[in-house]
């Protein structure tokens, strides 16, 4: 991909957070986050329950209830927190959630063809149509090991644990983001299905798309290596490192890094860029 | 009213009774002629006017008498000012065309903005807005080839006023025998002024070849505030008929009380869709219509079914429930609803099941979503009959809650007298969540496209029972009445 075209300047960071501060119900739960992100790379956000993970990651796809206090998040360029939900996702901005919702009465493909046509139309792209849309969708289900009936079904309702988070993925898949959020995506899965949502998000890793892994465990990052882990702590970044700091955090614990950071004072120099 | 003005008001009257009947309303009458208020002056004369046969008279006079006995029912969850049913005008003639809007562009630029919103073609746009157009509509046309074909088939589909002339042995026969006039306050003020409304007779044996809509009837339009609709299916036949107009209707009349009557025979089924769209008010709750309507079916014969499905998204207060008498043995009754409040919009709307023959099966699917200011009642009676052995129901009634200003309310009546019956019964109320909006905003649909597609899934097993173009029109329907109750 050549920088400066239309898929935006690959020479500038396609995230940039400095000293993002948020409440949640007049708690704070960020305390001055910092993040660079470039596009092509991988980035691991890891933590204790608590740190302030999952808010982190739905800040960035605009989850109202959550109040920012100060700071700035620039993507692309662009002044992120002054975007509306849609309007992010239509950028490219992709949150894969821990919880995905369940809407009664809304089949799966219904959904999935009305985002993809959003954000299609929102790209300049022509709208596809209920063939296109199933020949879209088939090859990318192939691909998630899902079967058809999970297309026609209502949203999330009855499906297992895995197939909410492979159902999540597909989604991925079919929006072709430029930034994606995993948040706890490896959570509730089994072996088999860990490999097969590791693969789907490992097809989509390309030099113009980045992804921001947010996890409890090493594990998923055995499949989905990272070229950056930081470590989230009390709403900081208080270490930052590359793939072997996951391998240090499980051998030694959380309890490690925050000890560590309490001795050095937070933040710790190197983070958020390492 | 002063002596004086009565005196010539009955002049005038008598002037008016005396002027030739032509086909339908007579045109050179002028509306404003026609005093104020109920009387039996005012029962005659409409009678008159519409060249009734004197059972007709006869009917609707027993009905007024029965009414002057009567008050209305306040029972019902709904909040309105006192009515003054002496300050109605009881016969209008057709519309004057001198105030209507010369063009689209004199109409209002939001009721044009809702009609592009729901894709109305151009030429309906016109009708539906009152504008003053003489060309003759396709729909017109369509309506005689269309006639023509079901005539062939003995089939009647016509206006109330056509069926009186032309059928009275059967309007006599059929007419009241499913909703008496003494029923109750609304039904009987509709018998005695009923202005007219749809006559459908199918008969034995006969399948009716389309879905009969009011759209495609001649003189569908001023049919004005108090309408009866009467459909007549006999032995083995079907019919699956349309009500209503997913537009915004314009109408300056504020009280609408309408009555519907259903007959089947033995093995006759009759499905009846219902889109109702009136004006709802402002959003301050100005204005709006209120709309008090008797529906009822008699599965008189064995083996037969009724099914009501109604969409309910407009006026200011809506009173209606749809009902079943199941009369004839193995008979089914279904009623199928969704109904929205949105700004200060009221509904007190459900169904009636009342079981009296054997194995007699009930259906009853209600889907109330509250917006804004809203208030939303379900209202339903099953009732099951010492006769009626091995009779069964279900019921399910699910509230949807947008926002903290609304409400839903559900009032389910069981009454059963025959130990052989089964009754269930079902309820939830629930709220569209901040997480579910989050889900589908993240996902790229604004706030707007989320909710509509929310709530159009919280009613799909609704949507399912319409024919297929009401549907689709039902679920943009919805998305436009629930605009600006989000965010």
């Amino acid at each position: 991909m050549v920088p400066g075209n239309a898929m935006g300047d690959n020479s500038k960071p396609l995230l940039e957070v400095r000293d993002l501060a948020v409440r949640v119900d007049g708690k704070a739960i960020l305390r001055g986050l910092d993040l660079t992100v470039n596009a092509g790379e991988v980035h691991a956000i890891m933590g204790p329950n608590g740190s302030g993970k999952s808010t982190f990651a739905q800040v960035l796809a605009g989850r109202e209830a959550f109040t920012v206090e100060r700071g700035d998040v620039r993507y692309d360029g662009r002044d992120l927190l002054s975007l509306a939900p849609e309007e992010r996702a239509r950028e490219g901005v992709f949150l894969a959630f821990q919880y995905p919702v369940e809407i009664p009465g809304v089949s799966n493909v219904y959904l999935l063809k009305a985002a993809v046509n959003s954000v299609r139309k929102h790209r300049g792209l022509p709208e596809l149509d209920a063939m296109e849309f199933l020949a879209l969708i088939r090859a990318r289900m192939k691909l998630m090991e899902m079967s058809d009936e999970l297309l026609y079904r209502a949203v999330n309702e009855g499906f297992s644990g895995g197939e909410k988070k492979r159902n999540e993925i597909l989604q991925m898949a079919l929006l072709e983001p430029r930034l994606a959020i995993l948040d706890e995506t490896d959570s509730g899965l089994d072996i088999d299905a860990l490999q097969v949502v590791s693969r789907g998000i490992n097809a989509l890793r390309s030099p113009e798309r980045a992804l921001i892994l947010v996890t409890h465990y090493q594990r998923l990052l055995d499949h989905v290596v990272p070229d950056f882990v930081h470590v989230l702590s009390q709403g900081r970044i208080v270490k930052s490192g590359g793939k072997e700091l996951a391998q240090e955090l499980e051998q030694r614990g959380y309890g490690w890094i925050e000890a560590h950071a309490a001795d050095d004072g937070v933040p710790a120099p190197e983070a958020g860029r390492p | 009213m002063e002596k004086g003005d009565m005196t010539a008001a009955a002049t005038r009257l008598d002037d008016l009774i005396g002027g030739e009947y032509r086909h339908g309303f007579v045109t050179d009458v002028e509306a404003d002629a026609i005093p104020h208020g109920l009387s039996e002056d005012v029962v005659r004369l409409i009678s008159a006017k519409k060249n009734e046969p004197p059972f007709m008279l006869e009917w609707r006079l027993a009905a007024f008498r029965h009414w002057l006995t009567m008050t209305e029912p306040d029972w019902a969850t709904v909040r309105h000012p006192p009515i003054d049913y002496q300050d109605i005008i009881y016969y209008s003639a057709p519309k004057s065309r001198a105030n209507a809007p010369k063009s689209l562009d004199e109409v209002d630029p939001e009721l044009l903005r809702v009609y592009e919103k729901l894709g109305v073609p151009l030429k309906e746009r016109e009708m539906l807005a009152g504008v003053a157009v003489d060309a003759v509509f396709d729909s017109v046309s369509v309506g005689t080839t269309f006639k023509a074909k079901l005539a062939e088939l003995g089939i009647i589909f016509c206006s109330f006023s056509e069926a009186v002339q032309e059928h009275p042995e059967l309007v006599r026969r059929y007419l009241g025998s499913v909703v008496p006039y003494t029923d109750n306050f609304f039904a009987a003020l509709n018998s005695a002024v009923f202005s007219d409304g749809s006559f459908c007779y199918i008969p034995r044996g006969v399948r009716c070849p389309m879905e009969l809509s009011t759209y495609f009837r001649i003189n569908a339009k001023d049919t004005g505030q108090f309408e009866r609709t009467l459909i007549v299916a006999e032995e083995g036949a079907y019919v699956s008929y349309l009500e209503g107009c997913t537009a915004p209707m314009r109408d300056e009349n504020q009280l609408h009380a309408a009555v519907v009557e259903l007959v089947a025979l033995d093995r006759a089924r009759i499905k009846y869709s219902t889109v109702q769209n009136w004006y709802p008010g402002d959003k301050e709750g100005r204005g709006g219509i209120y709309n008090f309507v008797t529906k009822r079916g008699d599965c008189r014969g064995n083996d037969s079914r009724i099914s009501w499905t109604q969409v309910e998204t407009g006026s200011a207060i809506t009173w209606k429930y749809p009902s079943c008498i199941l009369r004839g043995d193995n008979s089914v009754g279904e009623f199928y609803s969704v109904a929205l409040t949105n700004n200060y919009q009221q509904a007190d709307t459900g169904t009636k099941m009342i079981h009296i023959g054997r194995n007699t099966k009930s259906t009853i699917v209600s889907k109330g979503i509250s917006a804004g200011r809203g208030q939303n009642a379900y209202r339903g009676l099953v009732k099951i009959l010492k006769s009626a052995d091995g009779a069964r129901n279900y019921s399910q009634c699910d509230s949807l809650l947008l926002g903290d200003r609304c409400g839903a309310h559900t009032f389910p009546y069981i009454e059963v007298k025959n130990a052989t019956a089964k009754v269930e019964h079902e309820a939830s109320t629930s709220r569209i969540g901040e997480d579910q909006l989050f889900y589908c905003r993240q996902r790229g649909l604004s706030a707007e496209d989320a909710v509509s597609m929310i709530v159009n899934g919280f009613c799909r097993e609704v949507f399912k029972e319409l024919p297929m173009e009401f549907a689709v029109e039902a679920q943009k329907l919805l998305g436009v009445s629930l605009e600006g109750s989000v965010g």
